[in-house]
């Protein structure tokens, strides 16, 4: 990953020098967007808050694990490889949650299986829905989220499955 | 509809961890959800405050403007509602183009400040515009072509080749995004 270290300085690095030269007292400047990152972090906190505590007791309670249980024959039916139905599930709700899960089911059925290899793509491919919505919305007070919802999991929805058909495709099974 | 599934979330979890008398953990969840958030609020603060300072001086500097121009006649082709050339268009494209690399630290910030000036652009505060929507699925299906942690992940269990997910990832993600908005599509013109 030493390339991937480069980007963030050069990219720092840049904006500097371009501010100097364009005469920006980049310092003042800095410091005031920084202040007004102050106020973001304040405004999210209750947000994250409700968000964690929700996902939490979901977790914690294991009324997840019981739906898994629950919905795994329908899995089997339509040929969804049920080892990464719980990712599936998880990854829009909770990010700490899917990297936990994904880091078992690699330790379970190691990396470069099918499994393995369906559940690291389906990771890189899809975001936390639900937390992004919660403090992107969250961070100017936006109530009404409409169809924000709705389409973000759609979203999600298409790459769990573009992520199990793309790696039959590419590795085979 | 986030209400009843946060709602969902709770009353089932405390309900069936009644049923399963399991609820002892649920207690210490509540008590110690405050600090769970603080610590990630901890990490996440500094990170936002420092790139919103950074960004702040592209800004100025016209650096913004200009990759926000040179973006503009991609992206107001997808958020028709904000007028070329605004600031919106510039912390947007900044937020993919940061997100892509997976710099996830750095897209967050410019993302909220993203919001932020589309809520400028909102009429009516309290409710979400078709733009930010929009800005929404294209964020939370992901756009990361370099999904750093799994290789990291994929790594520590021996793959013998770490890397090779970045391809599924890149199809997965890019169909991911299109249905999404398509989807986003559909529901604005379905809402009017």
């Amino acid at each position: 990953m030493k390339l991937a270290d480069i980007i963030l300085p050069l990219l720092v690095l840049f904006i500097i020098i371009y501010g100097i030269i364009k005469k920006v007292d980049v310092y003042d400047e800095f410091v005031d967007g920084a202040k007004e990152g102050v106020q973001i972090g304040i405004s999210i906190f209750p947000y994250i808050l409700g968000m964690i505590l929700g996902t939490n007791i979901l977790l914690k309670s294991g009324l997840l694990d019981l739906i898994f249980k629950l919905l795994s024959p329908i899995f089997e039916f339509i040929r969804f490889p049920k080892e990464v139905f719980p990712l599936a599930i998880l990854r829009p709700i909770s990010g700490n949650g899917a990297i936990s899960m994904l880091n078992m089911i690699l330790s379970n059925y190691g990396p470069d299986s099918f499994i393995g290899r369906v559940a690291s793509t389906m990771q890189g491919s899809t975001d936390t829905t639900i937390y992004i919505l919660t403090l992107y919305f969250g961070s100017v007070g936006i109530k009404k989220t409409k169809y924000a919802l709705k389409a973000g999991l759609i979203a999600d929805l298409a790459g769990i499955i573009a992520s199990i058909i793309i790696v039959s495709l590419i590795f085979g099974k | 509809m986030i209400n009843y599934i946060w709602a969902f979330f709770i009353v089932g979890g405390i309900i069936y961890s009644i049923i399963t008398n399991n609820f002892s953990v649920i207690n210490t969840e509540i008590l110690e959800c405050g600090k769970t958030t603080l610590d990630l609020i901890l990490k996440l603060f500094p990170m936002i405050s420092l790139w919103t300072g950074i960004v702040t001086i592209a800004k100025k500097s016209g650096l913004l403007d200009k990759f926000s121009k040179l973006i503009s006649p991609l992206l107001s082709k997808i958020f028709k509602d904000i007028p070329p050339s605004h600031p919106a268009l510039g912390y947007i494209a900044s937020n993919i183009a940061v997100n892509m690399f997976g710099l996830g630290s750095a897209a967050t910030p410019l993302g909220l400040k993203a919001m932020s000036e589309l809520q400028k652009l909102n009429k009516n505060k309290k409710e979400a515009s078709s733009s930010m929507i929009t800005f929404l699925v294209m964020n939370t299906s992901g756009l990361t072509i370099i999904p750093t942690t799994v290789i990291s992940l994929r790594m520590l269990h021996g793959s013998s080749n770490p890397t090779e997910i970045v391809i599924t990832s890149i199809i997965a993600t890019l169909i991911s995004t299109i249905v999404g908005l398509l989807a986003d599509y559909y529901f604005r013109k379905k809402g009017k």
